[in-house]
C-alpha cells in the first residue's frame, strides 16, 4: 500500500511539475500575478510530492520489502541497517529518485527564500525547474520505475553490490547531487534571464550563492568519492581518471569557472554573456555526466544501468535541453548589453585569465572522456585516453594558473599594478621555495621537480595570505587596529583566502605522495618484518572470521619505530556470501598527514600471504586541502552581501528604531 | 625547450607507482624493474574498465607484465617493448594515444581552445579599449560645451 502510495506521489509530482513548466511563464507573459504565484505554490508541492515517493522507497527498502523489483535486486534482509538506507540510491533507479528529489529541494528552495525576487524572473525561474522535473520524472517513470513488483515475491534479496556497503555510499552520493543538480538553479536562471532578455548586476548577486552552495557540495562530493576509492578499492590510488569520475569533474571545472565569471559580473557588471554561457555550459556538463554515468555508454564500476532505452530517454532530454538553452541563447544573447570596461591586467583581466584556463581544461578532460567512444563510432578504431594523457594535459594546463592564483586577488578592479603585486608577492615566493626545500630535505630527496611542486603549493598559501596581511596593515599599525580591520573585511575575502589556500594544500599533497611514496611488495610469514616511511610492520597472522553477510580473513601487524611498538593495523579481504564477490579492506594508520597503507595479497602455497605496503607522505594533505575549499565556499556563502534576503530584512527591523540624534 | 623541460617533469611527477605486481613478478635489477613499471603504467589492462596492468589482479594483465619484463631483459629499448606490445595486441593498449591523425583532434583541443580563447580575449581587450579612447567631444558638443562655459 506504501509503494503504492509512493509510486502515485511521483505521478502526482510529474502533473505537478507539468502545470509549474507552463502557468508561470504564462503569468510572467500577461503580468498576472495569480497565475506567477502558482509556481511558488507548485514548486513546494512537488517537493513535498517527491519526498513521499522517497520515503516510500525508504520504507521498501528498511523493512526490506522483496516484492519490490528493486528492493529484490539491491538489498539483502541481513545487511546493517545504514547500508539498508544507503542502498534506497545505490542502484539506478533509487539514484535518480535521489536526483529528483534533490532538484525539487532546490526549486522549493527557490519558492521559499526568492520572496525579494523580482516577480516574474522568479515564475520564470521557477518553470525552468519545473521542466526539468518533468523530464526526469517521465524518466523515472517510464524507464527506470523502482516502485514496479515482483508477482511472486521472493524470500532474500540479491544483496547490495559488496564495493557499496560502505559508509561513503551514505554520503557521497547525496554530496554530489546536491552539487550537480544545485547548478540546475544557475541554470534556470540563466535560461529565465534569456527569457526575459535582462539581466543586472542584481541577477549576478542571486546567482552567486547558488553557484557556491553547489559548488561546495560537488567539492565535497568529489573530493569524498575519492577518499572512498583510496580507501575501499585496495590498490591506493585516489584518482584514476575514470570517466565517472571525469564525468563529476568537468562541471565542477565549469562550475569553478562560473564562481569567478559570476564575482566579475556582480562587481563590475562585465562578462554579463559570458557568464550566462557559462552557467548553461556548467549544468549541461551535469546533465551530460547523469547521461553518461546512467546510460552506461561508459562501462565502468559505477555504471549500474545497461539498458539502452534509458540512453536514449536521456540523450533526448539532454539534446532537448543542451540544445534548447543554447539556441535561446543565440536568440537573445545580443539583446544583453555588456557593460563595464576593464584593463586587460586588473582582478578582472586575471578573472578572465582564470577563466580561459578552467573552460580549456574542463573542454580537455570532456574530450578526453568522450574521444574513444566518439572515434570508434566514427572510424571505428579502437584507442585509450587514460591516466597519462590526463596527467599532461591537465597539469600543463594548471600550471599557470596557478601561478596566477595570489595575483588575482592584489590587482584592484579596472585597472591593475602587475608589478607592484609581483613586488608584494616576493616573500610569498621566499617562503613557497624555503618550504619546498625543507620537505624535499626532510624526504631526503627525490625528482627535483617535487620541490617545485610543493614550493608552488606553499607560495599559494603564503600569497593567499599575503592579501590579508597587507589588508589588516599588519607592522604598520598595532595589532589591535589591524584586527579591527581584519574583522571589518567582508567574509568573501577570507573565503577567497580560505579556497586558494586550500588548493595550495592539495598540490602539495599530490606532489608529496606522487615524488615520496615507497611500496613493498613482499611475501610475508607470521613473523616477519617490513620497513616502510620509517615505521617497521611484524606481520602476525591471520584470522578468520564472519560478519553479517560476508566471510573475512584478516591479517594483523604490529607498527613499531626504532623497535617500540606504537600501533597495530588489521587488513582484510572479505567475500560477501550472496554474490560470492571478494573486496579488500585495506589497513590503514595515520601518522600525521601521511599514512601507512596495507592491503592484503594472495596467499601463497607455503603458508606465506602477499603483502602490499605503501607509505604515503602527506597524503591528507588531498583532502585537508578540499576542507579549505569547502570551508572558503561556506565562508563566502555567509557574506551578509550573499545572505538572500539580508537587505530586505534589515530594512524592515532597523526602520521603527529610530537612532537618537547625536 | 621549457616545453620540453615541462613535459619531462611532468612526465616524472604523474608516474605514479601503484600496483598489483605479485613479488614473484618483480625483476632483481631495481633499474630494469622501476622501467618495467613506467611502462606498465601506460599500458591498458585489456579485460577490465580503465586499468592499466599495474593496477590490475587480471590475469591478462599479469601475462603483460611478464610479457614486458621479460622483453627488457632481453635487452629492447622502451620505445621496442611498447612497439611489440601493440603490434599485438593494437592500440588499444596504450593509455597515452599516440599524435596522429586521428588523434589530431584529441591533441589539438586544448591548444585551440586556448589560442581561440585568448585571441578572442585580445580582440575584446582592444576594442574595449577603442571604446575608452574614443570619448573626444564631436564638435557639435564641443561648440555646445563651449557655449555652456562661457555663460
Amino acid at each position: 500500500m506504501i509503494i503504492e502510495l509512493g509510486h502515485y506521489a511521483l505521478v502526482l509530482a510529474l502533473a505537478v511539475s507539468l502545470l509549474q513548466a507552463v502557468l508561470p511563464i504564462v503569468g510572467a507573459v500577461r503580468n498576472d500575478r495569480a497565475l506567477m504565484e502558482i509556481g511558488t505554490v507548485a514548486a513546494k508541492a512537488s517537493f513535498l510530492l517527491v519526498a513521499m515517493s522517497f520515503a516510500a522507497l525508504t520504507y521498501a527498502h528498511v523493512t526490506s520489502d522483496f516484492s519490490v523489483r528493486n528492493v529484490w535486486e539491491n538489498s539483502h534482509s541481513q545487511i546493517p541497517l545504514i547500508y539498508k538506507f544507503s542502498g534506497v540510491w545505490g542502484n539506478h533507479e533509487g539514484s535518480m529518485l535521489l536526483w529528483m528529489l534533490i532538484l525539487t529541494f532546490f526549486s522549493a528552495l527557490v519558492a521559499v527564500f526568492g520572496d525579494n525576487l523580482p516577480e516574474s524572473l522568479k515564475a520564470n525561474v521557477l518553470a525552468v525547474q519545473a521542466w526539468i522535473a518533468a523530464a526526469f520524472s517521465l524518466f523515472i517513470l517510464l524507464t527506470s520505475n523502482p516502485f514496479n513488483r515482483l508477482l511472486d515475491a521472493p524470500g532474500e534479496g540479491q544483496d547490495l553490490n559488496p564495493v557499496l556497503q560502505d559508509v561513503g555510499l551514505a554520503i557521497h552520493p547525496p554530496l554530489l547531487y546536491l552539487g550537480y543538480v544545485g547548478f540546475s538553479v544557475c541554470f534556470s536562471f540563466a535560461v529565465a534571464a534569456l527569457i526575459e532578455g535582462r539581466i543586472d548586476a542584481a541577477w549576478a548577486r542571486w546567482v552567486r550563492p547558488w553557484t557556491l552552495a553547489a559548488w561546495t557540495c560537488l567539492t565535497a562530493g568529489i573530493a569524498m568519492g575519492s577518499y572512498w576509492a583510496y580507501y575501499e578499492l585496495g590498490w591506493g590510488g585516489w584518482w584514476f581518471w575514470d570517466p565517472v569520475e571525469n564525468a563529476s569533474f568537468i562541471p565542477w571545472l565549469a562550475g569553478t569557472a562560473l564562481l569567478h565569471s559570476a564575482l566579475v559580473m556582480e562587481k563590475r557588471e562585465a562578462l554579463k554573456i559570458w557568464t550566462v554561457l557559462l552557467a548553461i555550459m556548467t549544468f549541461s556538463m551535469s546533465l551530460l555526466g547523469t547521461f553518461l554515468v546512467r546510460s552506461g555508454v561508459l562501462t565502468s564500476v559505477h555504471a549500474f544501468a545497461t539498458d539502452p532505452t534509458r540512453g536514449v530517454f536521456i540523450l533526448m532530454i539532454l539534446i532537448l535541453f543542451i540544445g534548447g538553452a543554447l539556441s535561446l541563447f543565440a536568440f537573445r544573447a545580443a539583446h544583453l548589453k555588456a557593460g563595464g570596461l576593464f584593463a586587460p591586467i586588473s582582478r578582472e583581466g586575471a578573472l578572465v585569465f582564470n577563466n580561459l584556463i578552467l573552460t580549456t581544461a574542463a573542454a580537455t578532460v570532456l574530450t578526453g572522456t568522450l574521444y574513444p567512444l566518439a572515434l570508434e563510432a566514427v572510424t571505428g578504431a579502437k584507442i585509450s585516453v587514460g591516466p597519462p594523457f590526463f596527467n599532461m594535459t591537465f597539469g600543463l594546463l594548471m600550471l599557470p594558473l596557478l601561478l596566477a592564483v595570489p595575483f588575482g586577488p592584489l590587482l584592484a578592479w579596472k585597472r591593475g599594478d602587475l608589478l607592484g603585486a609581483g613586488q608584494r608577492l616576493f616573500a610569498a615566493v621566499a617562503i613557497g621555495l624555503v618550504a619546498g626545500s625543507a620537505i624535499y630535505y626532510a624526504q631526503n630527496g627525490g625528482p627535483i621537480m617535487a620541490l617545485f611542486g610543493i614550493a608552488l603549493g606553499a607560495y599559494m598559501i603564503a600569497g593567499s595570505l599575503t592579501e590579508l596581511f597587507l589588508r589588516s596593515g599588519l607592522g604598520k599599525v598595532t595589532g589591535a587596529v589591524a584586527l579591527r580591520r581584519l574583522s571589518g573585511l567582508p567574509r568573501s575575502v577570507f573565503g577567497t583566502a580560505l579556497a586558494h589556500i586550500g588548493l595550495g594544500v592539495t598540490l602539495i599533497g599530490i606532489v608529496a605522495v606522487t615524488a615520496f611514496e615507497t611500496e613493498h611488495i613482499v611475501e610475508m610469514k607470521p613473523g616477519m618484518t617490513t620497513d616502510a616511511g620509517g615505521y617497521t610492520l611484524r606481520f602476525d597472522g591471520l584470522r578468520n572470521s564472519n560478519g553479517p553477510n560476508y566471510s573475512e580473513q584478516s591479517g594483523h601487524f604490529v607498527i613499531s619505530r626504532a623497535g617500540v611498538n606504537i600501533d597495530e593495523v588489521w587488513s582484510s579481504k572479505r567475500l560477501y556470501t550472496a554474490r560470492q564477490m571478494p573486496t579488500t579492506e585495506a589497513g590503514i594508520r595515520t601518522f600525521g598527514v601521511s599514512q601507512l597503507y596495507v592491503s592484503l595479497g594472495d596467499g601463497m602455497a607455503d603458508g606465506g600471504v602477499v603483502v602490499r605496503i605503501w607509505w604515503k607522505p602527506m597524503i591528507l594533505c588531498i583532502w585537508g586541502g578540499v576542507l579549505f575549499m569547502m570551508a572558503g565556499g561556506a565562508v563566502s556563502l555567509s557574506d551578509r552581501r550573499l545572505r538572500i534576503g539580508a537587505p530586505a530584512r534589515a530594512k524592515k527591523q532597523t526602520k521603527p528604531v529610530l537612532e537618537p540624534a547625536q | 625547450m621549457i616545453r620540453r623541460l615541462l613535459f619531462v617533469a611532468f612526465m616524472l611527477l604523474s608516474a605514479s607507482p601503484v600496483f598489483a605486481v605479485n613479488p614473484d613478478e618483480v625483476l632483481d635489477d631495481p633499474a630494469l624493474e622501476a622501467r618495467a613499471r613506467a611502462l606498465s603504467a601506460q599500458l591498458r589492462c585489456m579485460v577490465c574498465q580503465n586499468q592499466s596492468i599495474d593496477d590490475s589482479n587480471a590475469e591478462l594483465a599479469k601475462d603483460l607484465r611478464l610479457l614486458v619484463r621479460e622483453r627488457i631483459t632481453d635487452g629492447d629499448s622502451d620505445e621496442a617493448v611498447i612497439a611489440y606490445v601493440v603490434s599485438r595486441y593494437g592500440e588499444f593498449v596504450l593509455l597515452n594515444p599516440r599524435f596522429e591523425t586521428k588523434t589530431l583532434l584529441l591533441w589539438g583541443t586544448p591548444v585551440v581552445l586556448l589560442l581561440a580563447g585568448a585571441a578572442a580575449m585580445l580582440v575584446s581587450a582592444r576594442r574595449r579599449a577603442g571604446k575608452t579612447t574614443g570619448t573626444a567631444l564631436s564638435t557639435e558638443e564641443q561648440a555646445r560645451l563651449d557655449a555652456v562655459l562661457k555663460d
